[in-house]
C-alpha cells in the first residue's frame, strides 16, 4: 500500500525531493513522498558502497520505477556508514513508508554546517506546491 | 507546442485518476492505481486498455485482396471472412512500415488496425500504392477501441470463449461491437471495436464488469513478458523483418514489397538478431543502452512477474544463440544479462 501524503516536521529537505533526519553528527537520507509518487512504484534502488563518501547536490545512487530512473541528491555531505538493505531488497518499501522503513542510507556528516542551507518543511511544501 | 488529441473517454480517465501523458500526438493515461498493480490484473483477472488511438484503415474493392497481398508480408490468401491475422507492412529493403493486424470483414473489405504513431505513414503508403478497384480509407475517427484482456476477461464480459484471431459482431454493455480475438498481452482477450460515439457507454460496463482500467504502462510491461515487438523501439524501417524475428509473419513464397531482400537473408542468415535477454544481475535495461560487442537494448524494463530486469535487444547473430552471457551497460556500470527463449512469461492454460 502507497502511504498518505505527508511531509514530516523535524527533517530537513532539498528541492530535488530528498529528505535528511539529522541526529548529531550523522544523518539518515530517503525520498519524500511527492518523490516516491512522481515515480510510482519503486522496483530498484542502486546504493552507493558502505564507507565511500557522497558529496552535497550530487547524485550518491538511483532509484528506478518501472517507467523512470531518478538520480538520489545528497542533502548533505558525509561517509555513506550503512545502505538500508532492505530496500535494496524490497524497493517498494520506500513507497509503503517513505520517512520511516523507506530510508535508503545513513551518513556520517563531514560538514554539517550544510545543514543551515537545508528547506525546512514550510519551505519544502511550497517546492511541492510549485510543482 | 502540439496540441494532443483526446480519446472519447479522455474524460473517464481523468475521472479514474489517472496519470495522462502525451503518446504518439496523443494524451493517453499511462496508469491510474499503478502499472505493476494493472499489470498484475491483467495477469491474474482482466484489465482494460483504452486504445482508441489506434489507426483504422478500411481496404475495399475487388482488388483489395491484390493491393495487400503485393503490400503485406503475410499470406493474405490464408485470411477467410471473420478471420485476423498479424502482418507487415514492408519497405524494398524487407525493413518495416509497420505492424499490424488485418481483420477479412466480408470477401472484398478488409479492416487494417495500425499503430497510432504509424496512422498517417500506412495510410500514405497503401494510398501511393492504391490499384484499380481498391480503395484505402482512413476510418480511425469513426471507431474506438478497447482491449480487454486476461483469464477472466471473456467471463466478467458474458463473452463466450472462442478461436484466437478470429472476430465476429456481438455486444457488450448494449453496446454493438466487433469482437477481436486478439491482444497484445499474452493472455486470453478481446479487442472491443465500437463506433466511436458509443464508446463511453462500453468502457463504462466494461469497468462496471470489475475489469481494473490499465495505462500504456502495464501494456507496455505485459508485451515485453511474452516478447511483441514495439514499432518504434523493436522494429522499424531500419531493420528487416528477418532480422526482427518476424519470419513467421513472412511469407516468403508470395510476392510483396521486399521479399526479394528477405529471401536472401534468409538463405544467408541474418547478421544482427533480436534477442530477449534477462539481467542475471539487480538491474533494469533501458532502450537505447549499450550491449557489449556491439549491441544495443531497444526495449527494457523490470518484470512484475519474473522480478527482474528484462530487455529486447539487438546483437551480433553470434552473441544471440540461447544462454549466451550478456553485460549491459547500465549507466556506466556494465550488468549481466544472458540470452533467453522467448517468451519471458506464459500464461497458465486452463484445464
Amino acid at each position: 500500500m502507497t502511504a498518505a501524503e505527508s511531509y514530516p516536521e523535524g527533517l530537513s529537505y532539498n528541492a530535488e525531493h530528498d529528505w535528511a533526519r539529522i541526529e548529531g553528527d550523522e544523518a539518515v537520507l530517503g525520498i519524500t513522498w511527492y518523490a516516491q509518487d512522481s515515480l510510482g512504484e519503486l522496483v530498484h534502488f542502486e546504493p552507493p558502497d558502505e564507507g565511500t563518501s557522497v558529496a552535497k547536490d550530487e547524485s550518491y545512487g538511483e532509484v528506478e520505477s518501472v517507467k523512470a530512473v531518478s538520480d538520489l541528491i545528497s542533502p548533505l555531505s558525509g561517509e555513506v556508514l550503512e545502505v538500508n538493505r532492505s530496500v535494496v531488497d524490497a524497493p517498494e518499501t520506500v513507497n509503503e513508508d517513505p520517512y520511516g522503513q523507506g530510508w535508503l542510507i545513513r551518513i556520517r556528516l563531514t560538514n554539517p554546517s550544510e545543514r543551515e542551507q537545508l528547506l525546512d518543511v514550510a519551505a519544502y511544501r511550497k517546492v511541492v506546491e510549485d510543482a | 507546442m502540439q496540441t494532443l488529441r483526446r480519446t472519447p473517454l479522455y474524460e473517464q480517465h481523468v475521472a479514474l485518476g489517472a496519470r495522462l501523458v502525451p503518446f504518439a500526438g496523443w494524451e493517453m493515461p499511462v496508469q491510474y492505481r499503478g502499472v505493476i498493480e494493472e499489470h498484475l490484473a491483467v495477469r491474474r483477472d482482466a484489465g482494460v486498455f483504452d486504445v482508441s488511438h489506434m489507426g483504422e484503415l478500411e481496404v475495399e474493392g475487388p482488388t483489395a485482396r491484390d493491393l495487400l497481398q503485393s503490400t503485406l508480408s503475410n499470406d493474405i490468401d490464408r485470411l477467410e471472412p471473420g478471420g485476423a491475422q498479424y502482418t507487415l507492412l514492408t519497405t524494398e529493403s524487407g525493413g518495416i512500415v509497420d505492424d499490424l493486424i488485418v481483420y477479412r470483414l466480408d470477401g472484398h473489405r478488409y479492416l487494417l488496425v495500425v499503430n497510432a504513431a504509424n496512422r498517417d505513414a500506412a495510410f500514405a503508403w497503401l494510398k501511393e500504392r492504391e490499384i484499380r478497384g481498391s480503395d484505402v480509407r482512413d476510418v480511425s475517427d469513426l471507431y474506438a477501441l478497447l482491449a480487454v484482456q486476461g483469464p477472466r476477461a471473456l467471463d466478467r464480459l458474458g463473452v463466450p470463449h472462442g478461436t484466437p484471431f478470429t472476430w465476429e459482431m456481438g455486444e457488450v454493455g448494449g453496446v454493438e461491437v466487433m469482437i477481436n480475438r486478439t491482444g497484445y498481452t499474452g493472455e486470453e482477450g478481446v479487442e472491443l471495436a465500437c463506433m466511436e460515439d458509443d464508446a463511453v457507454r462500453l468502457w463504462d460496463a466494461v469497468v462496471g464488469a470489475g475489469v481494473t482500467p490499465c495505462g500504456l504502462g502495464a501494456r507496455d510491461t505485459l508485451r515485453l513478458e511474452v516478447c511483441y515487438p514495439l514499432h518504434g523501439n523493436d522494429i522499424g524501417p531500419q531493420w528487416d523483418a528477418i532480422s526482427s524475428g518476424l519470419g513467421w509473419a513472412c511469407a516468403l513464397e508470395t510476392a510483396f514489397t521486399g521479399v526479394e531482400v528477405l529471401r536472401e537473408i534468409k538463405a544467408a542468415g541474418p547478421t544482427r538478431r533480436l534477442i530477449p535477454f534477462r539481467m542475471t544481475e539487480k538491474a533494469i535495461p533501458r532502450q537505447g543502452m549499450h550491449i557489449e560487442g556491439g549491441g544495443e537494448v531497444t526495449s527494457g524494463s523490470y518484470s512484475p512477474m519474473l522480478d527482474v530486469g528484462i530487455g529486447l535487444g539487438y546483437v551480433p547473430a553470434a552473441e544471440g544463440k540461447v544462454g549466451t552471457e550478456l553485460a549491459v551497460d547500465v549507466r556506466g556500470r556494465p550488468r549481466g544479462a544472458q540470452v533467453v527463449k522467448k517468451p519471458f512469461y506464459t500464461r497458465e492454460e486452463k484445464s
